[in-house]
């Protein structure tokens, strides 16, 4: 709506540089509406299935709610002590009540970067906006759900967030399908920017079906001393997935962490990445990657980090764990440095279990299948993620339930 | 009865012998030392024992308080009260000390307040307990972190390797003693390099292991003084010997 509507049209049978192509007609667009109600008086198939990827209906521990459920918004609030220092609602909203807000809109993203962008930018089906209001420090998660219930829809999301100065939050965004659907396409725009002194973890919980593709496109903004955290866990089968968020660290002391729990099942077909670009003075970046293929799943796990800055340090981590002879892990770390005195570093290794391993736990007692479970979930440790105790244990009892389903 | 006796026991790793007509028999409350030079085969004969599928067993037999193991797995002979401290174990990210800790007191009924005395007992912090195993522990933690899993796991005949090697003195105290109590109305099976260990522990019997053959047998005080004076030279003469008769 705000960029150049010729030079979207172009890009709309644009594809992807990275993922397997889609065909954008054959996933549907009509959605039944949904009417506005309280998250708590949802179906349970809903709650249930949000429950899983971290959503909380009954709210407990969290300041605010975003759910929408296909094309639309079912609830957005907070609770009111944040009043006026949070704001949460849907972008459609938010692009009415601030004009200003046209500046952060497609301006870390070009809506013209492949079809998927262009497609959500002519059919955009709102998404979340949240604003952390200058030194507001919210402790407890603010959650923000994007659900499908319609078999074969196409979702095309739109989110902003902005950390003004020296706030700080954390938020946990859930993706789900009601149990009926087992395909479709979610397209998911997110552009974040946190400002000086600003602090953001962002915790994102994937639970897709076998036959269901998604396409999420992140980039994020870090000025002066913000810090940017991005956990990512899709542990659930999908057809394909394609995603590679970008941070740039522009601010002096600026940091992105990129960290990454993915579990490849069935056909999966998981193409994931993470790019930190340092161009501030003392920027810092770290991407850790845990993948485990297994079945007949294919995981590219990419990381690239460039050093455009003398003074920034980044290293990038990827471990890949093979457990089924036709599963396959192509793991891709590249490092650009730009400049002397910039340090990037990584380190990759993919293999399958090591027999040595089975055999210490087995002489611990387990049996060699238990074993092999430990040690695929002791893959899967949250500990990676450096979440406050609290949701650290919640996400460690969402993977475990999630693992246990998997295993 | 013995607790565990091995039987002309020879064992291959990738076709290679490497344990040769071994026979050893601890009666039940006993401890005895195996002692040999590196490379002699001490740590085989342990994983074989285990049944650690690599060591393959050519020919012999293994009973454990009279039920042969030879053909059980791993998880088996430990389910009987086979318990081991290895030497090197191998570190295993993601799966933390309290995963395994968990696993031996699940039918304890204060399995939390056990875990925190065992710690104690041990010199670690609760916060040990959620570090990944192995990973970058000291050498001290890697021999009490053993330790701690027997001691968890309570087994009736227990195979402790090489202690005592690569621990300061401090350690050496708080090992020795734990090796000591927990040994107590137990069986077991002690390598050491250097008998450091028997300082604090006592044993009924000592073992020499040289080139995958028991060398000779003796009182273990006897044993090490020799050794220590002569080196595993002494020994090999004996085996000579005793190959000529
Ligand atoms: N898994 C293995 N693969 C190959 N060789 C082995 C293996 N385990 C032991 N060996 C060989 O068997 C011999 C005995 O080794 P080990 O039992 O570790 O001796 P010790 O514990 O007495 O130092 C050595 O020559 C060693 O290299
Ligand atoms: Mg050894």
């Amino acid at each position: 709506m705000l960029k150049d509507r010729e030079e979207v049209l172009k890009a709309v049978s644009k594809p992807a540089s990275l993922g397997p192509d889609l065909e954008i007609k054959d996933y549907i667009r009509e959605a039944k509406a949904f009417y506005s109600c309280p998250v708590s008086s949802l179906p349970k198939e809903i709650t249930d299935q949000s429950l899983k990827v971290g959503i909380r209906t009954d709210e407990k521990d969290r300041i605010g709610t975003y759910f929408q459920i296909d094309h639309s918004v079912v609830f957005q609030g907070f609770q009111k002590a944040f009043e006026g220092k949070i704001e949460l609602m849907s972008t459609t909203e938010a692009i009415k009540k601030y004009d200003w807000l046209k500046d952060y809109w497609w301006n870390l993203i070009p809506a013209n970067m492949d079809k998927y962008t262009a497609l959500s930018e002519l059919n955009w089906d709102h998404g979340y906006f949240i604003r952390v209001l200058e030194n507001q420090k919210i402790m407890f998660p603010l959650q923000a759900c994007l659900f499908i219930s319609t078999n074969g829809l196409n979702q095309n999301v739109h989110n902003v967030v902005i950390m003004e100065p020296n706030s700080e939050a954390q938020i946990i965004t859930g993706c789900t399908v009601h149990p009926n659907v087992q395909r479709g396409l979610h397209v998911g725009i997110t552009e974040f920017y946190l400002k000086k002194g600003a602090k953001l973890t962002f915790t994102m919980i994937h639970n897709w079906a076998q036959n269901f593709d998604a396409r999420p496109r992140t980039a994020v903004l870090v000025e002066d001393d913000a810090t940017f955290v991005n956990n990512y866990i899709c542990l659930k089968p999908v057809k394909s997935l394609q995603t590679y968020p970008v941070a740039y660290c522009k601010g002096s002391n600026s940091k992105a962490r990129f960290n990454s729990i993915i579990f490849g099942v069935g056909n999966s077909n998981i193409d994931l990445g993470a790019k930190i670009v340092l161009q501030g003075p003392r920027s810092k970046g770290e991407v850790i990657t845990h993948a485990i293929a297994s079945d007949s799943s294919q995981i590219y796990s990419r990381g690239l980090l460039i050093g455009e800055h003398s003074d920034s340090k980044a290293h990038l981590e990827c471990r890949g764990l093979l457990v089924s002879d036709r599963a396959f892990i192509h793991a891709i770390p590249e490092l650009i440095g730009k400049v002397s005195g910039t340090e990037l570093s990584h380190e990759a290794a993919v293999g399958k279990i090591a027999e040595e391993q089975i055999r210490y736990l087995m002489a611990r007692g387990f049996s060699e299948a238990e074993a092999r479970s430990l040690i695929v979930r002791g893959f899967m440790d949250v500990t990676i993620f450096g979440l406050p105790d609290a949701l650290r244990d919640e996400v460690k009892r969402i993977v475990d339930g999630t693992a246990k389903g998997v295993l | 009865m013995s607790s565990l006796s091995v039987e002309n026991l020879s064992v291959e790793v990738n076709g290679k012998r490497i344990l040769d007509e071994v026979n050893l028999a601890i009666p039940k409350g006993e401890v005895h030392v195996l002692f040999g030079p590196n490379a002699s085969g001490k740590t085989s004969l342990l994983m074989t024992i285990l049944g650690f599928p690599n060591y393959k067993v050519v020919s012999g037999e293994i009973w454990f308080n009279g039920v042969s193991i030879t053909n059980m797995s791993t998880d088996e002979r430990v389910r009987l009260g086979i318990g081991v401290a290895f030497q090197n174990p191998p570190a295993i990210r993601g799966v933390k000390l309290a995963d395994i800790l968990h696993n031996f007191l699940k039918s304890e009924p204060e399995a939390k307040k056990k875990e925190i005395e065992l710690c104690e007992t041990l010199n670690f912090t609760k916060d040990f307990l959620s570090r990944d195993l192995n990973l970058c522990f000291s050498g001290g933690e890697v021999k009490r972190s053993e330790l701690l899993q027997i001691l968890a796991q309570k087994p009736s005949f227990v195979m402790l390797d090489e202690p005592d090697s690569g621990v300061d003195i401090e350690n050496l105290g708080v090992i020795g003693k734990v090796i000591n109590d927990f040994l107590k109305e137990r069986s077991g099976l002690l390598i050491t390099h250097l008998g450091y260990i028997l300082r604090y522990v006592k044993a009924d019997k000592a073992h020499v292991l040289i080139e995958g053959k028991v060398a000779c047998s003796g009182k273990p005080i006897k044993i090490l003084d020799q050794i220590l004076k002569e080196g595993y030279g002494w020994c090999e003469k004996c085996l000579k010997i005793e190959k000529k008769c």
